[in-house]
């Protein structure tokens, strides 16, 4: 078996790939739910259901969905310019940090004022966060990989750390945990009553204003150029460091807004328990998305979807919801080996 | 001679060698039948030494480690019976590209092949050192190996073969013995049509613009860093630089292109004296820079030829205001260029790397020379092409030369420099030889230039 690389191909048949991806993917989780002794189609039915079969689950879905979409931004635009992000999770958590240490008192500002302030604020924060690797990774040639992948572990003990002493509710009966943010500090509800806040409508225009900058401005093209052959870049005139970097902020920034608005927008304080691994679930919404900022959008819901359908599955069918765990790591192989698939034709001997 | 060697898989057709039929797309299997294959790009791991490069792939993957003595000794003796000197602990990053394929030679001897096939083996070669391969490429034969050179060079391939065939857009254009053949036929089956040479004008040199004196380089570019270099360049000629590769060039072309500092001497453009400019610097001086590698430094595969062609300009107002790019302003610059230039390929948005290695070149020349450059810093810019597009960049150096441009033209094929150049320099160890005008050194003086013999005399 060899590879050879493909011709440019039109866009159904770029779309095709991740189709293909999600295709194998139901296959392999089938295979699974057999396993457990329950129907596949009536397994996949209730999924379906549960992530898009009424306002509830739509809505359900799409909250969980906003998250997914600022990390899976985060990662693409910094994938981009092959400059190894694993570490959303770490950058959401400090936006996370940066928005309870601001919103909870510390400035008694009026809404109008207060949110822009925090949300930069925390995007500041998760920027710099990731400034560090990508300063090792300029100047001493660390490997960001693995700077971002431990940083995560770091950054998660430092939140325990200020959850256990400063940022301690007092009210919190001992729980791990901050005060809630002040009334002027949340992001309202987009329906009454309904939990869909308007976190979601700024990950929308975080991702339309990311699709801008990677497709029209000069700065997404030099990334871009310095992703694909930072020599040739650097031959060219572009500053390859100073990309990266602005690569490294725009990123990181990206990340931290997912804990602003987890925090501002749904859980009102900071917990342990903030991100049941977005940051790590972001470089599937990317991958699954080829790295197009409006297909992470996309991208997102589908795997918020499979997450929130799965919960409601396991309620009535008693399959495990670990199932959605299984799919979307499985989404995550098949789409690298679809990507691979889309760059080369495999040629059997 | 990749579906030869395994590397591609032959639509049609089969391959035999030594009376069996070769499964398609295996390499193992061609290297087994002894058939060894030195590329032009070579397949090197350049974090490793010569030693673990040849012995790659040799020995099983199951000992526990390398059987490094066996190896040296059985290296030493190839290299001494075919006269290929080599440090077998050197790492290959601090070869030449002349070492490299010595290096890539011993691979296949090492290996015991019996059929070698060379993919233009001279073209990073000293005449000297052509020579010398041609006696160990005579040797072989005489060992009873085969051996298929392939070459542009008509007259390299006059001297080495016994038997020419002769390719052309992929079919058999016609084989010939050698001694019953001419240069003239075999250019004639190569082209279709008798080749011309790109006509040389004498055109009055203008004034200095671009003087180094006794200048030197920290060695951040591959190859030797400039030694206390001497040069100057005038208005309106081609000035032809002869070296071996590796000798300089890589840190000259860098220091002239903006990126590589010097660290001693003077350096004086359009009559001013002034420090090494930063690469961008270089682009608003109107120094063109057609760069040796076009695969890895002037080109990005990935990206279209629409934006590969602003790289260099992307940032003027032409194609950028505000931060934002304007692409149909791109796209229609690359409609010129690629009208202009004579480039084939389907639309400005076609990936570069599709591209053959001419139209490739011909994109570059378009970027480096559409803003019409004072200075054109041209390294190896006819390397690997054919005769046709070699042709091309020619005429349009000369074309740039005769509105007044001053060339530089770094080059290792010594009969493009007395082709194009109107004065030439030798470029050894990072030392440039005193410049003379063309004719006064003959073919063999500058070979001997390229070799180290005499430049200290001559500086």
């Amino acid at each position: 078996m060899r590879l050879e690389p493909k011709p440019a191909q039109s866009l159904a048949a770029t779309l095709l790939y991740p189709v293909g991806a999600i295709v194998v993917t139901l296959g392999f989780a089938a295979l699974l739910v057999l396993a457990a002794g329950a129907d596949p189609l009536s397994v996949f039915t209730l999924v379906a259901r549960g992530a898009a079969g009424s306002q509830f689950a739509l809505l359900e879905t799409l909250t969980r969905a906003t998250p997914l979409i600022f990390t899976g931004l985060a990662v693409a635009v910094a994938f981009r310019a092959k400059l190894w992000n694993i570490g959303a999770e770490a950058q959401l958590y400090i936006g996370g940090v940066a928005t309870v240490v601001l919103g909870t008192g510390l400035l008694p500002w009026p809404s109008w004022l207060l949110l822009p302030i925090i949300a930069v604020a925390a995007m500041l924060a998760g920027a710099l966060l990731l400034l560090g690797p990508a300063l090792l990774k300029t100047r001493l040639g660390v490997d960001e990989v693995v700077t971002t992948l431990l940083l995560n572990f770091i950054v998660l003990l430092f939140v325990s750390m200020l959850l256990e002493g400063v940022l301690k509710d007092p009210t919190g009966l001992g729980w791990p945990q901050s005060r809630k943010v002040i009334e002027a500090a949340q992001l309202p509800r987009i329906i009454q009553g309904k939990r869909l806040h308007y976190g979601f409508v700024l990950a929308i225009v975080s991702a339309v204003a990311v699709w801008i900058i990677m497709k029209k401005t000069a700065l997404g093209y030099e990334m871009r150029a310095v992703g694909h052959n930072p020599e040739a870049a650097r031959f060219a005139g572009i500053p390859v460091n100073r990309v990266l970097m602005k690569t490294a902020l725009l990123s990181g920034g990206l990340a931290a807004l997912a804990g602003f608005s987890e925090v501002a927008g749904l859980k009102g304080n900071l917990t342990l328990d903030l991100s049941p691994g977005y940051g790590y679930s972001g470089i599937v919404v990317a991958m699954l998305a080829m790295l197009n900022p409006l297909g992470v959008v996309a991208a997102a819901i589908f795997v918020a979807g499979i997450f929130v359908g799965a919960d409601a599955m396991s309620r009535s069918a008693g399959v495990p919801s670990y199932i959605a765990d299984v799919m979307v790591a499985t989404a995550l192989l098949t789409m690298v080996v679809a990507i691979l698939l889309s760059r080369f034709r495999v040629r059997w001997r | 001679m990749n579906i030869l060697f395994g590397h591609y898989v032959a639509d049609e057709g089969t391959v035999e060698a030594f009376g069996k039929r070769l499964p398609p797309g295996d390499p193992g299997a061609a290297l087994k039948a002894g058939i060894g294959m030195v590329h032009q790009h070579f397949t090197l791991a350049d974090n490793m030494t010569v030693l673990e490069n040849i012995a790659l792939g040799t020995q099983s993957l199951w000992r526990p480690r390398l059987d490094r003595a066996e190896a040296r000794e059985r290296l030493v003796r190839l290299a001494d019976d075919f006269g290929l000197t080599i440090q077998p602990d050197a790492f290959v990053s601090a070869l030449t590209v002349g070492e490299r394929q010595r290096v890539e030679i011993l691979k296949a001897l090492y290996r015991q092949a019996r059929v070698l096939i060379l993919d233009e083996p001279t073209a990073v070669l000293t005449p000297a050192e052509a020579e010398a391969l041609f006696r160990t490429l005579k040797l072989l034969v005489g060992q009873g190996l085969s051996i298929i050179f392939i070459s542009h060079k008509l007259n390299e391939v006059m001297a080495v073969s016994d038997r020419v065939i002769v390719l052309r857009g992929g079919k058999i254009a016609g084989e010939r013995r050698t001694a019953e053949t001419t240069r003239a036929d075999l250019a004639a089956l190569m082209v279709g049509q008798e080749p011309t040479l790109p006509p040389i004008v004498e055109v009055p040199f203008g004034g200095r613009v671009l003087v180094l004196e006794e200048v030197s380089t920290g060695g951040k570019s591959s190859g030797a860093p400039l030694d206390r270099a001497s040069l100057t360049l005038k208005d309106g000629e081609i000035l032809g630089l002869a070296g071996v590769s590796g000798n300089g060039q890589a840190a000259l072309a860098a220091l002239l292109s903006g990126s590589e500092p010097a660290t001693a001497g003077a350096i004086t453009l359009a009559g001013e004296q002034r420090a090494p400019w930063s690469t961008l610097e270089a682009l608003d001086l109107g120094i063109g820079r057609i760069p040796e590698d076009r695969h890895a430094v002037g080109t990005i595969g990935d990206m279209t030829v629409a934006e590969n062609l602003i790289l260099e300009s992307y940032r003027s107002a032409r194609f950028c205001s505000r931060g934002f790019l304007d692409w149909d302003a791109a796209r229609k610059f690359a409609e010129e260029i690629i009208a202009e230039y004579d480039v084939k390929c389907p639309s400005p948005d076609a990936r570069i790397r599709l591209l053959s290695g001419g139209n490739m070149q011909k994109l570059i020349l378009g970027r480096a020379l559409d803003p019409e450059p004072r200075i054109i810093v041209a390294n190896q810019p006819t390397r690997g092409l054919d005769v046709g597009a070699v042709a091309y960049v020619h005429g349009r150096l000369i074309e740039a030369r005769d509105r007044g441009a001053a060339v530089l033209l770094i080059s290792e094929d010594l009969e493009e420099i007395m082709a194009l150049s109107d004065r030439i320099a030798v470029i050894s160890k990072g030392r440039i030889s005193s410049v003379t005008k063309r004719g006064q050194r003959s073919m063999q003086q500058l070979g001997e230039l390229m070799a180290g013999h005499g430049l200290e005399a001559a500086a």
